[in-house]
């Protein structure tokens, strides 16, 4: 039965392979990149070998604590991620427990994520090459420690597989972990400038992680080395402990997952709130816009793209920091305007199937292209427009507002116009509704590539002129020159807008039972 | 066969609710519909069966103007639904199956964008929405997300939503695919009335019985073609549906079966 299982897990990962060379692509890439990471991992275990083993202990330590953190927490937050071997999936087969556990601990190991943990885990007996006795420990105590990640997060999956099938969870989860990885830039630059007080305080960590279930494991050889086997062999009990805690745990969720099968019991609600249906005109452009306005709150692909707008101005702004000027805010607002209004240009893709309902009620185009602008805009101007003013009050010069907006009000009426006619015309495999923002989906081929580009580079023509302005003004530092751009910015952008959707409308009204039939093969 | 149905002219006479004439739909290499002809009465309660991959689907998909047929016309109430696909959108209220809802609306929501699509007023679609989720029995769930409901719920929010602009023909995919015995019957008195009214209904289904007892009219359909289609008296000839169709449709396994199945 264990052989069945970590066959069956082979079987999966061969299949996927075979589905689509882009699969395989990602994989070699993946394990490329593993590779490389452990041969730097390797080297990095040599050079700690010829240094004192205080410091090899403390890196260890640390860095033993953060993998097994990651093996804990990515599960939980990235759900979806891997479920291949989903527990739920074998509850109809009478399996013994035994047997399911050792077959779905020994499967993890199929994978590359599990491979460089154990190639990781055993480099770090290099380091202690000098310690024979800290040497022999530190191959126990890496198999352990991968057995500790994998049972952990193992763990973590059964305990949380009845809340990972409610839905708020999983479109929270999604979003939740978006923000830190587009913080991430910042992050590492505050890191790095408190790194120089933080010198003191990781020894501290150390030592006091070394006693948690995270550190124990990693800091077993290191005591040895410095001598210590007493403190060694209590930490050794903490990890063993820890592992079979986490067993215990396992098993315990598990038998409970197995017998309970996912429910998810909704609160019902009565009717009389339809939400922004009732603040916009009882026309179909106003449902549209309705409708696109609160898939922006409630669907994470959309709000994803919306954090992701409203993070990167500040993102980009941390280098303005250190340039002295926060007056790079204003015009990293009119890149949030970009991001954001060049997400329709998926938006019938978004719809999924769910678009027939559009096709089926005979919607014009144009009012199914002004709805979608519509709703797109009223985030996206506000957004680019607090940017703007946000920038001239902390820059504390109101002479770029003007150009500033200019950009926003560009960017977004010649924006939404271009992403209404290419909605119309392309679709794109995109997350499926209720899929995770971050899962990105086989089949874009390279022209789909093409086209993205191509609307992006028409897009930027578009904006040439107020660009143009802008940047001269920014030159000659005359302001008039920024004013024109935004005369220019209101003319062009409305007019752009009114091309964009009459256009996109035209080919909506002729292209809308092929659109339908494109989105349904992405179903 | 009749003139009419060779060439691709609307039937004389009072037009029925909807005429299909040589509509064809080819897969790459798979026929999916080959060129079939069907007149629905005007009134009826029309059947449309079929085993599992017969074109049900794509007939109706194409007669609704959902899918664009490789040749031939249809028109609803001498309406051509590819020439003028608005007028004939008006008339039609569709149930497609296996299609998403949007489903982060919650039902309630879902319902009035269905009416506000179509421009319905405001105020008579607040009414009929009421109404709507009244008679099918998901007053109570009416705040809550389309995406929370269960299949059922999920049919019978879709059939609301076809229902909103009062089309003068119904046209529902597995209408009681997953809907619990006391929503059929509820969802059956709703069609029986519409019926009686004057409005005429296509179901799609596999359950004969159910169309046997609900419907006037049936045509059978299979491999895309028509093999059979008129009143269901006349379609089952004195047999049972079931028994008819399997007659016409044809693939039984008359094999002993599974000798080890058997428990004694």
């Amino acid at each position: 039965m264990v052989a069945h299982l970590v066959r069956l897990k082979l079987a999966l990962l061969r299949n996927s392979l075979r589905r689509s060379p882009m699969q395989l692509v990602g994989i070699i890439f993946g394990a490329a990149y593993g590779l490389f990471i452990l041969v730097m991992l390797w080297i990095g275990m040599a050079l700690l070998s010829t240094q004192d083993a205080s410091l090899a202990a403390l890196v260890i330590t640390l860095g033993g604590s953060a993998v097994l953190l990651g093996w804990l927490l990515i599960p939980v937050l990235a759900s979806g991620v891997d479920m291949t071997l989903d527990p739920a999936r074998f509850t109809t087969y009478a399996i013994p427990m035994r047997s399911l556990l050792v077959g779905l601990a020994l499967s993890s190991f199929v994978g590359v994520p599990a491979a460089v943990t154990l190639l990781a885990s055993l480099g770090t007996v290099v380091a202690w090459w000098r310690h024979p006795l800290a040497a022999g420990a530190a191959v126990v105590c890496a198999v352990l420690a991968v057995l500790t990640c994998i049972v952990a997060s193992r763990a973590m999956t059964a305990a949380s597989m009845s809340l990972a099938a409610s839905r708020r969870f999983k479109d929270v989860s999604g979003i939740v972990l978006l923000a830190p990885l587009v913080c991430l830039g910042p992050i590492i630059a505050g890191v790095s400038t408190g790194v120089t007080n933080l010198r003191a305080y990781l020894p501290a960590l150390a030592g006091t992680l070394s006693w948690t279930p995270l550190g124990a494991v990693w800091a077993v050889p290191g005591d040895l080395a410095a001598g210590s086997p007493g403190t060694a062999a209590a930490k050794f009990l903490v990890a063993l402990a820890t592992a079979a805690a986490l067993a215990w745990l396992w098993k315990a969720s598990l038998a409970q997952a197995l017998v309970t099968p996912a429910y998810n019991a909704g609160k019902s609600r009565a009717a009389g709130n339809t939400g922004f249906f009732r603040r916009f005109p009882g026309t179909p452009t106003g449902a549209v816009a309705a409708r696109a306005l609160t898939y922006w709150f409630r669907d994470p692909r959309y709000s994803a793209g919306l954090v992701i707008g409203f993070l990167l101005p500040v993102v980009l702004s941390f280098a303005g920091i250190s340039a002295g000027t926060l007056s790079v805010l204003g015009y990293a607002g009119s890149l949030a305007v970009f991001l954001i209004v060049w997400s329709i240009s998926a938006d019938i893709s978004y719809d999924n199937t769910a678009f027939a309902l559009h096709v089926s009620s005979g919607v014009g185009g144009f009012a199914d292209r002004a709805g979608r602008a519509l709703a797109c805009a009223l985030l996206a101007v506000p957004l680019g427009a607090v940017y703007a003013i946000a920038g001239a009050i902390l820059g504390g010069n109101w002479w770029h507002l003007p150009g500033t907006l200019a950009l926003v009000l560009g960017v977004a009426g010649s924006g939404l116009g271009i992403a209404s006619v290419f909605s119309a015309q392309f679709t794109y495999n995109v997350p499926l509704p209720g899929d995770s923002p971050l899962k990105s989906r086989p089949g874009n081929n390279l022209a789909t590539v093409l086209v993205q580009l191509a609307g992006m580079a028409g897009m930027a023509v578009l904006v040439l002129p107020e660009a143009v302005l802008v940047i001269v003004a920014l030159a000659t530092g005359q302001i008039l020159w920024a004013w024109l751009a935004l005369a220019a910015a209101l003319v062009l952008g409305a007019l752009f807008l009114v091309l964009g959707l009459r256009l996109g409308g035209r080919i909506y009204d002729r292209r809308a039972p092929e659109l339908l039939l494109a989105v349904s093969r992405n179903a | 066969m009749p003139d009419s149905l060779l060439n691709d002219t609307p039937p004389p006479g009072p037009p029925p609710a909807l005429a299909l004439r040589g509509l064809a739909k080819t897969f790459g290499p798979k026929v999916a519909v080959n060129g079939i002809n069907l007149d629905v009465p005007a009134g009826s309660f029309y059947g449309l069966v079929g085993p599992n991959g017969a074109g049900k689907t794509t007939s109706l998909s194409m007669a609704t103007g959902l899918l664009r047929p490789d040749a031939g016309a249809v028109w609803v109430h001498g309406i051509n639904v590819w020439e003028q696909p608005l007028e004939a959108k008006r008339l039609m209220g569709i149930l497609p199956d296996g299609v998403r809802l949007f489903d982060r609306l919650s039902g309630e929501q879902l319902v009035t964008y269905a009416g506000l699509l179509r421009g319905m007023d405001r105020d008579t679609v607040a009414e009929r929405v009421a109404d709507l989720l009244a008679t099918l029995d998901l007053a109570k769930d009416a705040g809550t997300l389309v995406v929370d409901y269960s299949a059922g719920m999920t049919k019978k929010i879709a059939l609301a939503s076809a229902l909103i602009h009062a089309p003068r023909l119904l046209v529902l995919d597995e209408p009681f695919e997953s809907v619990d015995p006391i929503s059929a019957a509820n969802i059956r008195d709703i069609l029986d009335g519409y019926v009686a009214s004057g409005g005429t209904v296509i179901v799609s289904s596999h359950v004969m019985d159910l169309v046997q007892r609900m419907c006037d009219h049936v045509a059978v359909i299979a491999a895309g073609n028509v093999l059979a289609a008129g009143t269901v008296d006349e379609v089952r000839s004195g047999e049972s549906l079931e028994d008819r169709f399997v007659a016409l449709v044809g693939g039984r396994n008359h094999s002993t079966g599974l000798q080890w199945l058997r428990t004694s």
